[in-house]
Parts: structure tokens; sequence; C-alpha cells
């Protein structure tokens, strides 16, 4: 408990700054985090995406660690590159982590990340997952979730928005027999510093899926990044937990769930659902819940 | 110094080991395979100390080595023809991000249709991404140009990968006696890698970053200068292995028989073997035939071109290529110097082996006499459809 890393005790250095993410950004939060607990041995790489457009225009530099931009499918491609050449170099006390969204990790990064999880690299992989292509204007992506409007899943008469639900990447991702793996929300940042904290001591690949909402994708005020991504959590349409050992484990069991219905009208992305649509998301939701009950450990304990 | 009995991918890979690359990513492909085989096999011997990482696509073998290069290590990967193209992205990355990477490229014939022989459609089509481009004709070629391709693209003038090409199974897979240089000799001729262009702990850095209209041509400026400075290197390089070694190839062109003579023809890779034979024939019967190996695509030989062409009267350019709807891209690049130079000759394209189809002794002697008497521009060379100019 006294290791804990809290909001007193994490660094002031800051390693990701003076960058032009838009207000309220989630993304840049999870990245601007993860480096706080990683620190200047931090060798970061990231896709062609919101956060290197945002922070790394020549001359206008905003990482204080090193890093890169990758390809967009060669996220852990390229991070199994960095920790293979700093290790042959004798580089010591490094971390290659890579930071990528939900489009770079889950669609076209899919193959390289399971390449790099199959070869057990010493990688930290986390994707900051906000539900759609965000740098190129609200593109619906594999981690969309059912009924969100983007701008290729527009909501109208015939459809109403994303007909797919959203991919289970933190299970694909477990299937591998991956040393770590671990779901988190920038709405429990406590929860997040601790699992990255945690991630950065492990041996081989470990990867860290963190909900980072997008205010303009999500249809939401600048200032209620935090607030929607606790009631993502408390209403059951996300859940922090870890798989560890061959085990998953739910690191919090809420007694009842606020209303979906609440979470899913207060954004703009999902203002056109009717309640069919959202009987549909609240099956889905209690089906999930259901086989976590059933098949994970669900004995709450601190990280 | 021991001499061994090798296919030029054999030697290719013994060329890589004396290179001591710290990073190698392999994927299979026909019919580079056998190269990422034996490094393989090196590794398990501990012949060759490198981090060898199996990925999961060409796309990721050569996304690993920009990542590996990014941090200082010296690294290898090998493709050939669909490989090639689909880390196509990757390749731009890499000279645009100036990581000295060298790779091998078996040169093979491009889908649809599907065929895994020999032609230099893979590498051709990628002449504009920003790669040093080396053609080389033997398996010792292949070997040496293993080690001296580091030392090119490593000098901090140039700071450019190196693409070396090989015909798919006629040098691939063909055995050849060929020396394989002493551990020391190589070490000698090639310094470990040292470079500015990575990230430290010490010196920490943001590489591999967006610029926009103000400063990007001033960057693709300087990428170009590099490429164009490697010229001087390159020969530099050529040079400083005749010294250690006692073989030289003569930089970025070899010619022969071409100070008298009024016909040249102008090849690449494995060919010039045949070609060179074909012209001795000619010239023991009196014909004025010469010939210009062109081992570099990029940098372009320009000037060592006009050199070798302006007293001729015509001149031919063979290549396993076409680019649909004009010509051969090597005539097209050779022409331009023709042009430019206002050399007053006739030039004529000579377009073969596609898909591995061979390239006989009578063909060849056709072209020479094709270059004598003149004819169309642009010849299929063994077309079995009708053709009309």
């Amino acid at each position: 408990m006294s290791n804990q890393i809290t909001a007193k005790t994490i660094t002031d250095s800051e390693f990701f700054y003076g960058h032009k993410a838009c207000s309220g950004c989630g993304g840049s939060l999870a990245v601007r985090i993860a480096l706080k607990v990683l620190g200047e041995g931090a060798i970061s790489v990231l896709p062609a995406g919101c956060m290197s457009a945002v922070g790394f225009n020549y001359p206008h530099l905003c990482f204080s660690n090193n890093s890169i931009i990758s390809t967009f499918a060669g996220t852990a491609s390229m991070l199994t590159g960095v920790e293979a050449g700093a290790r042959a170099v004798g580089i010591k006390n490094f971390k290659a982590v890579g930071l990528a969204g939900d489009g770079g990790t889950a669609d076209i990064g899919i193959q390289a990340l399971s390449g790099a999880i199959d070869r057990n690299d010493d990688i930290l992989y986390i994707c900051y997952d906000n539900e759609a292509y965000m740098n190129t204007g609200i593109q619906k992506s594999g981690l969309t979730p059912f009924g969100a409007k983007t701008t290729t899943t527009p909501s109208g008469e015939n459809i109403h928005g994303n007909i797919r639900p959203k991919k289970n990447l933190f299970e694909i991702v477990a299937a591998h027999d991956i040393p770590y793996a671990a779901t988190a929300s920038i709405g429990n940042l406590k929860d997040f510093m601790n699992k990255i904290e945690k991630a950065s001591k492990i041996k081989g690949t470990a990867y860290i899926h963190v909900v980072a909402p997008c205010p303009i994708g999500w249809g939401i005020p600048v200032n209620e990044t935090i607030d929607i991504a606790r009631k993502m959590m408390d209403c059951g349409l996300w859940y922090l937990a870890e798989y560890e050992n061959g085990q998953f484990k739910l690191n919090k069991n809420p007694r009842e769930f606020s209303s979906i219905k609440d979470y899913l009208l207060s954004q703009g992305r999902f203002k056109h659902l009717d309640d069919a649509d959202i009987e549909i998301l609240a099956a889905q939701r209690d089906a999930k819940w259901a086989a976590i009950r059933k098949n994970w450990n669900t004995t709450e304990e601190e990280l | 110094m021991t001499k061994a009995f090798l296919s030029g991918n054999d030697a290719f890979a013994e060329g890589v080991r004396l290179a001591r690359p710290q990073v190698i990513s392999i994927y299979p492909i026909t019919p580079q395979t056998t190269v990422v085989e034996r490094l393989s096999e090196m590794v398990e011997d501990s012949s060759l100390a490198s981090e060898l990482i199996h990925v999961e696509s060409e796309h990721s073998a050569l996304s690993c080595a920009i990542g590996a290069s990014a941090m200082g290590a010296r690294t290898f990967t090998a493709t050939s023809s669909q490989g090639l193209l689909y880390m196509a992205e990757c390749l731009q990355y890499a000279s645009g991000g100036r990581f000295p990477i060298v790779m091998m490229n078996a040169n093979r014939s491009t889908a649809l249709p599907w065929n895994i022989y020999g032609d230099q459609r893979d590498s051709l089509s990628q002449l504009d991404c920003g790669w040093i481009q080396v053609y080389v004709e033997d398996a010792q070629e292949s070997l040496d140009m293993a080690l001296q391709s580091y030392h090119i693209a490593e000098n901090p003038l140039v700071s450019t990968p190196v693409m070396v090409n090989l015909d798919g199974f006629v040098l691939t897979h063909t055995y050849e006696t060929v020396e394989i240089p002493s551990q020391t000799d190589a070490d000698r001729f090639l310094p470990p890698f040292q470079t500015e262009n990575k990230m430290s702990l010490d010196n920490p850095k943001n590489l591999a970053f967006s610029v926009g209209p103000d400063n990007n041509m001033e960057f693709k400026y300087i990428q170009h200068k590099a490429m164009l400075d490697s010229r001087r290197v390159i020969e530099e390089t050529d040079a400083k292995f005749a010294e250690i070694f006692g073989r030289s190839y003569g930089g970025l062109t070899q010619d022969y028989r071409i100070d008298d003579a009024d016909y040249i023809l102008i090849t690449l890779g494995s060919i010039t073997g045949l070609c060179r034979e074909v012209v001795d024939e000619l010239r023991e019967r009196g014909e004025k035939v010469g010939l210009l190996k062109l081992r570099f695509l990029r940098p372009f030989p320009s000037d060592d071109l006009v050199a070798a062409l302006e007293s001729a009267k015509a001149i031919g350019v063979l290549e396993k290529d076409i680019s649909f709807g004009y010509e051969g891209t090597v005539y097209t690049n050779v022409n331009s110097v023709i042009a430019k130079n206002g050399l007053h000759l006739e030039t004529y394209n000579f377009i073969a082996g596609l898909g591995g189809r061979d390239i006989s002794r009578e063909n060849i002697k056709e072209i020479f006499r094709h270059l004598q008497t003149g004819g169309q521009h642009v010849n299929f060379i063994g077309l079995g459809v009708s053709i009309d100019e």
C-alpha cells in the first residue's frame, strides 16, 4: 500500500507538454500520466495519430524523453526494434513503451502487436482507446461501440450508427497468454498509474488498455472527460481488470450499475439511440458481466 | 581468407556475418529465404552475435529494423518481390529518417500473375523510395557488397539505407567458388557503426517527426544531396575494399571493352556475365562492341554514363523490367542522361527475362545485331505473341 503511486507521490517532472491537443483530450492525459510513471528511461513509440500530430511538428517537439513516430501499422514492430537495438548498444534501465490509439492498435496495428506478444518482447504497449479514428475526424474503428455515431457510421432512419459491438481487445491480447494485460480508464488515474508501474516491472510483453474519452468525438463538454470516463465504468460498459499468470482478475465489482441510458444520452454520439438500441447495449453488458462473475477471480484486492 | 562453394544467398549471408549487424529481422519469402536460414544457423552456432527477430511480416521486418537503427544499432533484413512491395511504406520511412539499414532483395517477378522467378520489376518499381540501389552480378560480388553497403550507408555524409539486389534463382541459388575474407580484415574494412541520428538516455531525441510546408522541401533536398554525395563515398569505399581485399568493382559502373566500341550494351545484374562472353565472341570477329554494367541505379551514374558512351554510335539497355504504358525504366533513365548531355547516338531498349524467362546467348547476339542495323526502339526479346509498334 505504501508503495502505491498517488497524486501526492507522482513526480512533478513532465515529459509530454507544450503540445497542441484539444481541450479536454483524454488521450494526451493518458500519455502524460504514463510517461510520468515511467520516467526518463521511457523510450516511446507513437504511431501516426493524434499524439504524434499534436506533439511532433518540427521544430516544435513535445516529448522530453526519447520518442519516435512509427508507421500507423508499425507501433509494436518498431517497439520490438527499439528494445532490441537499445539492448544491443548496451543501454540499461530503459523501458520501450508503445502509445497508440484504438485504430492503430485494434485495426491496422493488430498484426504487429500479435507478433510482438508472440515473441514475448520485453515491451509495454499502452492503447489509449477513444473509440474511433479521432485524428482523421471521428471515423469508426474496431473499438467503436454499438450505436455510436461517427462520420462513417452516421445515424439515420435505417441505421442508428455503428452496427457492430466493440472488439474485445483485452481478451484477444490475453489469449496470447501474455505475461500481463490490464484494462484501465483515465476515470481512475490511481488504478491506471499503478498498473503502469506494475507493467513496467514485468519481464516480457505487457499491455494496458486505457479508455480515454475524446470530447469532440464523443460529443461532451471539454470539462467532462473524466466524468464521462467514470460514468462508463459506473454503468458497467467498462471494467477494470487484469490478466496475469493465466488468470483473469476483476479489480472492481460494482454491486449495482448506474443508468446506462444516462451515460449514453449525455453524449452527442449516442443521442439518436432509441430504447430498443439501449436495450441491446444493456443486454450485452449484462451477458458480459455474468460471464466475468462466473469465470474470473472477482476478489477485489489492491494492486 | 578461405574459399567455399556457395550460392549467391549463402555468399550474401557470409558478407552479413562479417559485417556484424547487431539486430536482424527475418521473414521468409522465396527466393530470399535461404539467406535468413543461413543467418539463423550462424546465430545458433555462435559465429554471428546478433539479436535475431522473427517478425510476422515484411512491413514489420523493416519497421523493426528502423526502430533498432534509431537506437544506433547496425541492422539487417532481407526480402523479395511481394515482400518488398508490402514493406513499401517503410522503405520511404527508412530513407526519409536517414537510417542506414542494409537490406538484400532477391529480384523476383511481382503478382499478378503469380511467379516466383527472377525479374527486376520489384526493385525498379521502388526506384524512387530513397534507397541506394545496387545490382550485383555473381556470388563474390554479393558477399563483397554486403560488406561494402554498410560502409557506404553508414558514412555520415550518406546516412541512407542500401538495397542490394540479387537476381532470383539465377544468382540467389547458383553455386560458385567464393573467397570469404577473414573477420580481422572485415573489421579493418568496416568499423563499428557510429551515428548522431539516434536516441540515447544521455541525449534524448524526438525522431521521425512531421515537417510542414515551411521546411519540408529543405529536408527532402538534404536527403537528395546525401544520395548525390554517396557517389564519391561509393568510389572511396571500392578503393578501400580493393586495398584490403584485392578486389575492385569500379564504383558505380563497370565497363568491359568499351574504349573503341561503337556499340555498347548496358546491363544490370547476373546477365552481365553472358553478355561479356558474347562481347568477346563478337570482338574476335572484329565487331567493335562493348559492355557497361550499371552497378548502382540510385544514385544514378550519370557522369560514368557520359564518359562511357560519348563516342558510341548506338547503345542498348537490356533490362528485366517494363514500366507498363511506356518502356523499361532503366532505358528512360539512360535516355535522360544522353539527352541532357547532348550525346548523338541511337538508343534501344531490350526488355527480356520477365517472370524468369531465359535470356540466351543467341538473344544477346541478336541484340548486338539490332544495335548495328537499327530498328525499333523498344523491343521485347523472345516474345511469344505478335507485337505492333
